[in-house]
């Protein structure tokens, strides 16, 4: 069993406008299963922050437990990090979020830390709108605790001992889009073509941002039955769109039809290319992406790709007002302004 | 591209870089794991199978395998692989019990080997265990050849040679006639024997040709004769002030002997430029630090000389430019002759083969250049029964060549004395045999160590020049050893997929270190190569195509840079990596399928 992996890289890695190549965004080598889907997300995660040229230093992970959760472990290892407790990732990020909007804020969850026990933590971080990428890695069963149906588990599928699941699933990508959440996509961990800009659009994304990432658990879900399978997945996988994240103007290269191509503009210059795959689908029309998620889940389909995109998102803390600079760079007296204060906004409020 | 055969054993020899690139295909990583295991003995058993003289290569070999290694791609370099080979020979435990027997009785056919260099010694060393009575003919006093006669002994130690030499002359099968020059083959052929070998080397010096040569005579000296005279110490001091003509080794060695013996003042002067030099890096490296100039584009102009005694030579400044069709000229630069006051010059700028007493009316032709005409594969000369290996078949190599060439030499030697047909060459002795001992545990030592190389210890320079004897690089100890022996990338363990089993997980694409995996829909080559996950540059590197994936992908993995670290095999839930290891050992009379039936 290794528990390093070697220093010594390809010599003809490229550098990152920073100068860093990929590997310099990796983290401690994995102790999940051989061939879970976990891994490969953390390998496009470190993909997409490499490719943005992100200062690991400017990234804050933040998960809940769970093998999902475990993954910031892996990857960037020198950024600031948070194993919070089950279910509870979101409260500590919206906490961390509004003591310091500086930091880019990746929340990583799985589908029991988020659709079972975190689900009404979920639920509120995406209607507050938490400037975030919150990432789930959804492979429909507890996969620490040994295999047992979580609550995106779909009706009917069978768990690797037989049993089928009664309940109905919850639909994260459906919920956020619901909750008012501003990026929303859906993908699957053995299309990294895919999931590399999502990640990228959704870090770049300035308001509360959802991927629903399929992960098949090779220990405990990866059967014939399974819903969440490499295979099932493969086969029912229905992409409505191919992304490209682009950061300044580059000029198209390729020659497209007309309205093959949709450019999204978000708050922070980043432009999302979205090439159709699907022509009727508006990625920015939400009550039409809800109903269209819908029709193909009830065909059976797995829709995936950029679902929903707001381009002007607004977050949290343009609802509330808050102070811009980060509580840690404010200085004692403003941070406790002392007695007076306090009885002068008392008495504001009577 | 087609999916990748690699049934076939030179897929997986080509990826074993330094033991593809070692003309006699030694199992490199296998004897380094050993010295790793501090099995030394074992270590010897590995070389001395293939390359016959582990101590002397160890010290002196030209080392191919070194810029061959893959080490020297993923960080600056490569492994001390000679260097290595020698701790294996320093260390050993007596290995006489270990060696081939030599059988009692005899098959009944006499070999003779004209000269006793390391060709000809491999061709006994492989006939006699199979019977076979071999007579060794050298017209010096030892055996060894020129790794007696040339090389200094401050780089290969006399009782080095007696050894490794004395394993092949002194266990019987095989009669040595020193002392006696062969001056007819035609009177060899007339004394029966079955087959006859000639390794006799290259033993002419290149001669310079510049006014003064010829009144100067008593103080110009062709290098490698007085070399030979150095190393019979029929030679022991030279003039303070030394020339040495000539960028090879040979003046490497000259230079080197000269400081040893008297030379105060010692200076290499070479026609072209310092990096075109043919030395190896390592013996100029040796020489500079020994407090001898190189000088570079200095062509021989004139000796000068005052009574009949040498004072000097005069050198033209040249340059070096592309004629009109891109060659590389040598022209002059303008600039004014250098003139280097000496009291003695030694001449190393070439050797040549020379066969005066080979008859010319016996059927055995030569071509334009005086070399015997051979088959390239079989070294069988145009008289069936005679065989060349080493120097005197294609021109001067070196010694790891002479061995390749003797060990096929002794399969066709066998082959026509068995009245076999001597075109049909026997298969390498090829095993795979898995490493996987648990769901993650190998038997071998998959760590990649991320040392830089280290340096063999040697004497310091004021020791060593008192003697001409006194060794100068020290060998590596123990420990030493046992670092170095650790950057070993285990390259002969290899990766081996299969598809039916894969999943596309893509867990070995993500864990790989050097992106070595990718998969991609299938496409030819040139486009493959680009398409991967870090693109396939070196082109001397196979890439490993695999079918019969569920997406109808392909697996592509790039050979160059694999680290042989086995994550792959870990990461993958299924299976579908394991890694293998690749044992390769070259068709031998020794070993494989015996040409000779009557073993
Ligand atoms: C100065 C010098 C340094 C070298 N250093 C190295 C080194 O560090 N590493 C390396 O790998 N290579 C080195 N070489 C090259 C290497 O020595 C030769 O390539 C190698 O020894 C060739 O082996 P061989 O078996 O062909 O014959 P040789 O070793 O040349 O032996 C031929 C023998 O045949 C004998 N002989 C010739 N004609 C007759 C005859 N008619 N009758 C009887 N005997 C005869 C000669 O006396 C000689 O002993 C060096 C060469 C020189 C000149
Ligand atoms: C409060 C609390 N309840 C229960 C557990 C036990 N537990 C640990 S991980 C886990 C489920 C994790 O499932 P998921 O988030 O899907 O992660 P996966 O392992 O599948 O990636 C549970 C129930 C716990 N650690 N804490
Ligand atoms: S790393 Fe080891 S096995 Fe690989 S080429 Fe170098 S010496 Fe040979
Ligand atoms: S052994 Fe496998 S993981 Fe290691 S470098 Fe080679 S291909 Fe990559
Ligand atoms: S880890 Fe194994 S199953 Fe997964 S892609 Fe690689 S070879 Fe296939
Ligand atoms: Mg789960």
């Amino acid at each position: 069993m290794s528990y390093l992996k070697p220093a010594l890289k390809h010599p003809g890695l490229p550098k990152n406008a920073l100068g860093f190549t990929r590997r310099d965004y990796e983290g401690s080598i994995s102790t999940l299963c051989a061939g879970c889907g976990h891994d490969s997300i953390s390998a496009a995660i470190i993909q997409a922050v490499w490719e943005l040229g992100i200062e690991p230093h400017r990234v804050a992970k933040v998960s809940g437990i769970g093998c999902s959760s475990k993954t910031p472990d892996y990857f960037l290892s020198s950024s600031h990090g948070f194993n919070s407790v089950h279910g509870r990732m979101p409260s500590v990020l919206t906490g961390a979020n509004l003591a310091n909007r500086d930091l880019i804020y990746l929340g990583v969850s799985g589908d029991g830390d988020s659709a079972s026990i975190g689900i009404g933590q979920f639920a509120h971080l995406m209607r507050r709108g938490v400037n975030m990428s919150y990432i789930v890695e959804n492979n429909g069963v507890y996969g620490l605790t040994k295999g047992q149906f979580s609550a995106t588990s779909d009706k009917g599928s069978k768990a690797k001992k037989g049993a089928i699941n009664r309940d109905e699933a919850i639909d994260l990508v459906a919920m956020a889009l619901q909750l008012g959440a501003t990026y929303v996509g859906r993908s699957f961990s053995g299309d990294k073509a895919q999931l590399v800009p999502l990640i990228k659009g959704a870090l770049a994304h300035q308001g509360v941002a959802l991927i629903d990432c399929i992960s098949p658990c090779v220990a405990f879900n990866n059967h014939e039955g399974s819903t969440k399978s490499y295979d099932y997945v493969r086969e029912h996988n229905e992409s409505v769109n191919k992304l490209d994240v682009i950061l300044g103007r580059a000029p198209i290269t390729t020659q497209y039809a007309p309205g093959e191509v949709t450019e999204v503009t978000q708050h922070d210059g980043s432009v999302l290319r979205l090439r159709k795959l699907d022509e009727g689908y508006d990625p920015t029309d939400r009550v039409a992406a809800m109903n269209y998620l819908a029709q193909h889940k009830a065909m059976g389909e797995i829709v995936t790709g950029l679902l929903f995109v707001d381009p002007d998102a607004a977050d949290l803390h343009a609802g509330l007002g808050t102070v811009a600079t980060p509580l840690n760079q404010l200085g004692d007296e403003v941070l406790v302004p002392g007695a007076a204060a306090l009885e002068k906004l008392n008495a504001s409020l009577r | 591209m087609k999916p990748t055969d690699i049934s076939a054993p030179s897929y997986f020899h080509k990826v074993v870089d330094c033991q593809w690139a070692c003309p006699a295909h030694t199992p490199v990583p296998e004897y380094i794991r050993l010295i790793s295991a501090g099995r030394y003995t074992d270590a010897y058993m590995v070389n001395w199978e293939s390359n016959v003289f582990p101590g002397i290569l160890g010290r002196t070999c030209d080392r191919p395998c070194e810029p061959a290694c893959r080490r020297g791609r993923v960080e600056e370099e490569p492994v001390a692989i000679c260097r290595l080979k020698r701790v294996a020979a320093d260390n050993k435990d007596d290995v006489l019990a270990r060696l081939t027997p030599i059988p009692a009785t005899k098959n009944g056919k006499r070999v003779a080997c004209i000269g006793a260099g390391p060709a000809s010694l491999t061709v006994a060393r492989d006939l006699a265990p199979l019977g076979y009575e071999i007579h060794v003919y050298d017209a010096e006093a030892k055996g060894g050849g020129f790794m007696w006669s040339q090389i200094p002994r401050f780089r290969l130690p006399e009782s080095v040679i007696d050894e490794e030499v004395g394993y092949i002359t002194n266990r019987g099968g095989v009669t040595t006639h020193y002392n006696t020059r062969v001056d007819s083959l035609k009177g060899m052929l007339a004394e029966g024997y079955d087959a006859v070998f000639v390794g006799c080397g290259a033993p002419r010096g290149r001669d310079l040709d510049v006014p003064g040569r010829k009144e100067a005579a008593a103080n110009i000296h062709l290098g490698i004769e007085w070399l030979a005279s150095v190393s019979f110490e029929h030679v022991t001091s030279i003039g303070r002030r030394v020339i040495v003509l000539g960028g090879g080794n040979t003046a490497m060695d000259c230079c080197r002997s000269a400081r040893r013996l008297g030379g105060e003042s010692v200076t290499v002067v070479v026609r072209s430029g310092f990096e075109e030099m043919k030395a190896s890096p390592w013996e100029k490296e040796d020489a500079m630090h020994e407090g001898i100039p190189i000088l570079n584009f200095l062509v021989p102009k004139e000796v000068l000389h005052e009574g009949g005694r040498l004072t000097g030579m005069v050198f033209e400044k040249v340059k070096a430019e592309r004629d009109a069709k891109g060659r590389r000229q040598l022209v002059p630069s303008g600039e004014p002759d250098v003139t280097i006051e000496c009291d003695d010059v030694l001449v190393a700028i070439g050797q040549e083969n020379a066969f005066p007493w080979i008859e010319r009316d016996i059927g055995l032709e030569f071509d334009r250049w005086g070399l015997p005409k051979l088959n390239e594969a079989t070294f069988q000369s145009t008289v069936p029964n005679v065989f060349f290996g080493g120097d005197a078949a294609f021109g001067p190599k070196n010694i790891i060549w002479a061995v390749a060439h003797g060990h096929d030499a002794a399969i066709s030697i066998d082959k026509f004395c068995q009245g076999q047909d001597v075109a049909d060459r026997p298969d390498p002795l090829v095993k795979m045999a898995s490493q996987k001992m648990g769901i993650h545990e190998w038997s071998y030592d998959n760590d990649v160590s991320i040392d830089l190389r280290f340096k063999v210890p040697h004497a310091d320079p004021s020791e060593s020049l008192r003697s001409i004897k006194a060794e100068v690089e020290l060998g590596y100890d123990r420990e030493l050893a046992f670092k170095e022996a650790q950057r070993c990338l285990n390259c002969d363990v290899q990766t081996v997929f299969a598809a039916s089993l894969c999943i596309e997980c893509d867990g070995c694409v993500d864990i790989c270190p050097t992106d070595c995996i990718t998969f991609t829909p299938n496409e030819e080559e040139e486009a493959l190569r680009v398409a991967l996950k870090a693109p396939a540059i070196n082109k001397h590197q196979d890439l490993y195509v695999a079918d019969g994936l569920k997406t109808g992908r392909v697996m592509v993995k790039d050979e160059d840079v694999c680290l042989h670290c086995g994550l792959c095999a870990e990461r993958c839930p299924t299976g579908a990596w394991d890694m293998q290891k690749f044992f390769l050992q070259t068709a031998k009379t020794t070993n494989g399928v015996p040409a000779c039936a009557s073993r």
